[in-house]
């Protein structure tokens, strides 16, 4: 018996929410008496894949195929039932980031095992074994008892603290076979859709809404993100009116994310916005309006006009960030 | 082109989130239920686009008891030619996944056509679940898709951007914004849904593999802390020492 973890790359590198995957893995693990196992690309250089010793890892598995370099969810879940069987795990966990969304859930009918779609914390195994996770868009809670031997957990990106350790994982290649009918997608294009850091992956956001006028205005929004190395998001209407790409539209019918940090500039806080990022650890709200509904899921508040505040307070983030090193 | 939509009902996004007995059940007391937005405005209006286009119909389905028929006659309404409601509580992904799979598999759907999420329980787990239970590709988040012949092409989110794909039919996609543009039942569409067919079948025996044990809400926020936009140093001075966050 022993946990295994689908650690995700890309180019080259582990992605933040596998990091915090693979540690959530390893106190899994340690919770269950067992050892934490991660399954990666085997086209990774060695010190990579050894990396993940680091966040709890004792082994990585590694599996290699000319066809996985292209995400295709079938053949993903194939592999990862497979290596699942051939480590002899019974919990399987994944980020329950985009590509997760897509493979976990074929994992865990084909393994008849309970899963938890966006879990928040670890398991309380003292009566059966609950996890929490997040409902009614960012309004509630549930706690989900998995009733089977065989779990397969989708943890919720930002949701768990990353712990390190200083230790290298073993590698090992897995032969696995993939038959060529596992293979069902054909990529033609992949197009990037946001800057260089990730929304779902960021710790610090700043978004803005129609209060900020026109696309024009957006070099402070974008300057600010600069000085805290924060993500830029935006809400639906702006997305929509084209002032900027769709991939930053947070809220009911675009990203859900859960920043440290959400600034959120220009924005009224109507609920289809907050549905998104209301599981933000703490909300900075700046707004003319003083009656503006964000303001009641903020933790701080500037009522004033974004055109003043907003270069004010990219000089006080420079100082700041100036005397911190 | 014969096209499966399934449709869950999902409490109104306006709904005040309650729970009774112990915090383990949801109060359905007040609340108004539409048919989840996912499924209403991208899944079944691309359905009926392509419909329109390749000829064919799209049949609805929905794992739930007789408080689903209002959701399911008004998706009717929107269009759908027919429907299957299997008749049992629908309380786990699995167990949801099991029926509609059972029932699709003999029926020869070219697409089965999924929302991103419920937006009460946010999992995003029953599409992937039937595809593996049909044994059938799967394509999750898609923001757009077109038919032509065996093959469908289209477009999905993936981490910081999309991608542009192909698959062969028969296949289950989930749909998200970017599909269709929601429509508003007319006249026409309310008079005919009244006679359309829905077929209400018994559970096929299933495994239930999870269940929620309680319930619980967030903590309130505390209350908003003012700040003077002339006293900005004071705010990062908070975000730095009081929330810790920079
Ligand atoms: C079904 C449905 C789904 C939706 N999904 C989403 C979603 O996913 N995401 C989303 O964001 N929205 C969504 N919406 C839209 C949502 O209801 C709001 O309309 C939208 O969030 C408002 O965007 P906004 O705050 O940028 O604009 P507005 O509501 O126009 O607010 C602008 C704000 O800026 C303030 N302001 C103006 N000038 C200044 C200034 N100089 N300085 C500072 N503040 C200023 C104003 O006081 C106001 O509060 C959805 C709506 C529906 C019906
Ligand atoms: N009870 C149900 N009956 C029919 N379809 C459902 C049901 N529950 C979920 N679905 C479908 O599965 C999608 C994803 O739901 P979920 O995995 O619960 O987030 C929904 O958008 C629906 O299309």
């Amino acid at each position: 018996m022993s946990v295994l973890v689908f650690a995700e790359s890309t180019n080259g590198k582990f992605k933040k929410s596998t990091l915090e995957a693979v540690s959530y893995g390893k106190q899994v693990a340690t919770l269950l008496g067992t050892d934490c196992i991660a399954l990666a690309d085997g086209a990774l250089e060695a010190n990579e894949l050894a990396s993940l010793g680091k966040v709890g890892a004792s082994k990585v598995v590694t599996v290699k195929h000319d066809n996985l370099a292209h995400f295709d969810a079938k053949a993903y879940s194939y592999v990862i039932t497979e290596a699942a069987n051939k480590t002899n795990s019974d919990v399987i966990i994944f980020s329950y980031n985009v590509s997760g969304k897509a493979v976990a859930p074929i994992v865990a009918a084909k393994l008849q095992a309970g899963l938890v779609a966006g879990a928040i914390a670890l398991p309380d195994t003292s009566n059966g074994f609950v996890i929490k996770k997040g409902t009614h868009s960012g309004k509630a809670f549930a706690y989900y008892n998995i009733k089977t031997a065989k779990k397969v957990i989708g943890l919720t990106p930002n949701s768990f603290p990353l712990q390190t350790i200083d230790a290298t994982a073993s590698v090992e290649t897995l032969d696995i076979n993939i038959p060529a009918e596992q293979f069902s997608v054909t990529v033609k294009e992949t197009v990037k859709t946001t800057g260089d850091i990730l929304l779902t992956d960021a710790e610090l956001v700043v978004s803005a809404g129609r209060g900020m006028k026109g696309p024009e205005n957006w070099g402070m929004i974008e300057e600010m993100a600069k000085i805290l190395g924060a993500a830029t998001a935006c809400s639906r209407p702006v997305a929509d009116i084209h002032w900027r790409p769709h991939g930053e539209h947070v809220g009911q019918t675009g990203l859900t994310i859960r920043p440290n940090l959400y600034i959120a500039i220009g924005i009224s806080g109507a609920i289809q916005h907050l549905a998104g990022v209301n599981q933000s650890k703490t909300i900075v709200v700046i707004n003319t309006d003083k009656e503006a509904p964000f303001f009641k899921a903020a933790d701080y508040g500037i009522i004033g006009d974004a055109f003043e505040v907003v270069p004010k307070l990219n000089e006080a983030f420079r100082k700041y960030k100036a005397n911190s090193h | 082109m014969k096209i499966l939509v399934c449709i869950s009902k999902a409490p109104d996004t306006t709904t005040k989130i309650s729970f009774v007995n112990n915090n383990t059940e949801f109060n359905n007391d007040k609340v108004t239920w539409i048919i989840n937005p996912y499924d209403e405005w991208y899944a079944l209006v691309r359905a009926l686009e392509l419909k329109e286009a390749n000829g064919g119909t799209v049949t609805i389905i929905s794992v739930g008891g007789t408080d689903y028929e209002a959701i399911l006659r008004k998706a009717f309404a929107i269009g759908a030619d027919d429907g299957v409601r299997i008749d049992a509580n629908p309380t786990d992904a699995y167990f949801v996944a099991n029926q509609i799979a059972t029932y699709a598999k003999t029926q020869g759907y070219d697409l089965v056509l999924c929302g991103k999420e419920t937006i009460d329980y946010n999992s995003s787990q029953v599409g992937g679940m039937i595809a593996a239970l049909m044994d059938l590709p799967y394509i999750s988040l898609a923001t757009k898709l077109d038919v032509a012949g065996n093959e469908a092409t289209v477009e999905c989110e993936i981490e910081g951007g999309k991608e542009i794909c192909s698959v062969k039919l028969p296949a289950v996609i989930s749909c998200q914004k970017g599909m269709a543009e929601a429509r508003i039942p007319n006249m026409k569409g309310i008079m005919a849904a009244r006679t359309k067919p829905l077929q209400v079948l018994p559970a096929a025996a299933s495994e239930v593999l999870t269940e929620i044990v309680k319930y619980e809400l967030p903590a309130e926020k505390t209350g908003c802390k003012f700040i003077s936009p002339d006293n900005v140093e004071e705010l990062v001075r908070l975000l730095h020492e009081e929330a810790k966050v920079i």
